[in-house]
């Protein structure tokens, strides 16, 4: 999965969508994550960085991740 | 003709309402004035003394007031004279959609006094008509709501029934209320029958993302400009408050494609509903720059200025960029006058 190429995000965690205008904001873990839907990366691997680098419970992070990617897809943020 | 920055130009302008729902007026000068390749001196021509824009004396260099639409073309075009005798006018935007009728109708004698305009000829502008607008997208393949012309209000019924509830019921030139029920329905009809006058437009409803495209015509069919812009915040009289340029080349092709079909001359907006499924159905054409035009000029496209350029005899070329994510907020600001320069306009008829 992938941020469409359109989309700009900011370090700040902001996030807007130039072909419809809509914006949002997300925490500094969010904005994380994003940085690495620049590239194509699978949902395992996201998983596996975050939980290399922070102290997270994994089960828990995969509840969240999978909450997160579901908004992200119910924007329109990712490529199909 | 190419400017270099030394002409002066007197440019008339109307539409100085800058109110909760303003008129184009004021921001069409200030996108005029922001360009570089010419001086201008600005001629607002106003209908009513408590127009803020006559008092913006940074804004509007003279203002004179001008008779009424429903006065017709002859009381317009002399008062046009008699103002163009003492200012030697260049150039006329109007920017009301009820008085474009009669500067369309005297554009040649307009001409022949050297006063020059930029506007769509009247087969051009009743074509895009709220009354007509369903049966132009039909034609030229653009989605456009079904709707149905009330004259009775004992219609409304017959329309209900084809169109189903909720309804849109809008007013000949302006205002739009959504109908949830007969009585609504109803209400709405005769309000803005005593208001506008018949017919009243029935329009099925169409929900979705609410998009306003400005767009500039060069007559022959090309578009000289295009900037869409979401609407982010909308008064209760469905202006938009604050609006984002937006970067969807389904918009920007869908005036194109509008502008190709009627080779539409000079400024104008389209208002888009785009469904959830992504289909972009036109709402209205306004035959004018919208008030929210300076935006345009904030992002790199000066639709008002190069509409100046092109109506003095300049070929302008089509822009290709303008910057997406430029954002307006609008707000209010108690301007202070005094009675001594209400009771000159109010009086005299210019300030």
């Amino acid at each position: 999965m992938r941020l469409k190429k359109n989309i700009a995000t900011s370090e700040a965690g902001f996030i807007f969508n130039p072909g419809t205008g809509d914006s949002y904001s997300s925490n500094p873990i969010g904005s994380e994550i994003l940085s690495h839907l620049k590239e194509d990366i699978d949902r395992k691997e996201l998983i596996d960085l975050i939980c290399s680098k922070y102290d997270v419970d994994r089960i828990q992070f995969e509840k969240d991740i999978d909450d997160f990617i579901s908004q992200l897809t119910d924007n329109n943020l990712l490529d199909d | 003709m190419k400017f270099n920055g030394k002409q002066k130009l007197v440019i008339a302008v109307t539409g100085l309402n800058a109110i909760d729902s303003p008129g184009p007026g004021v921001a069409v000068i200030r996108a005029i004035r922001e360009c570089p390749d010419f001086d201008v001196r600005i001629i607002g021509l106003s209908y009513e003394a408590l127009e803020p824009g006559i008092y913006m004396h940074d804004i509007v260099d003279k203002t004179y007031q001008i008779p009424y639409p429903s006065a017709g073309i002859e009381p317009l075009l002399d008062r046009i004279r008699d103002i163009h005798e003492r200012e030697n006018i260049d150039l006329v935007i109007p920017n009301f959609d009820a008085e474009l009728f009669n500067f369309i109708k005297i554009g040649p004698q307009l001409r022949n006094l050297g006063i020059h305009s930029f506007l769509p000829d009247l087969e051009q502008f009743e074509a895009r008509h709220k009354m007509e607008l369903y049966e132009f997208g039909k034609k030229h393949g653009m989605l456009v709501p079904a709707d149905r012309l009330i004259y009775h209000s004992s219609d409304l019924a017959k329309a209900a029934e084809e169109l189903q509830y909720p309804l849109v019921v809008k007013g000949k030139y302006y205002d739009a209320t959504i109908a949830y029920t007969s009585e609504q329905a109803q209400k709405a009809f005769n309000q803005l029958k005593s208001k506008w006058g018949l017919p009243i437009i029935v329009q099925e409803f169409i929900n979705g993302i609410e998009i306003n495209i400005a767009a500039l015509g060069d007559g022959e069919g090309n578009t000289i400009s295009v900037v869409p812009m979401r609407k982010l915040y909308i008064t209760d009289k469905g202006k938009a408050w604050a609006g984002i340029t937006i970067d969807d080349s389904s918009y920007t092709n869908l005036a194109r494609k509008f502008i190709k079909a009627t080779k539409w001359r000079g400024g104008c907006e389209l208002e888009v509903m785009q469904t959830k499924d992504g289909k972009p159905y036109i709402m209205e054409v306004n035959p004018r720059f919208p008030a929210w035009i300076y935006l345009t000029a904030a992002a790199g496209q000066n639709q008002p200025a190069s509409l100046v350029k092109m109506a003095m005899g300049e070929k302008v070329e089509p822009f290709t960029t303008y910057s997406v994510g430029k954002i307006f907020i609008r707000y209010s600001w108690d301007l202070i006058t005094d009675v001594s320069e209400f009771q000159i306009i109010s009086g005299t008829g210019e300030l």
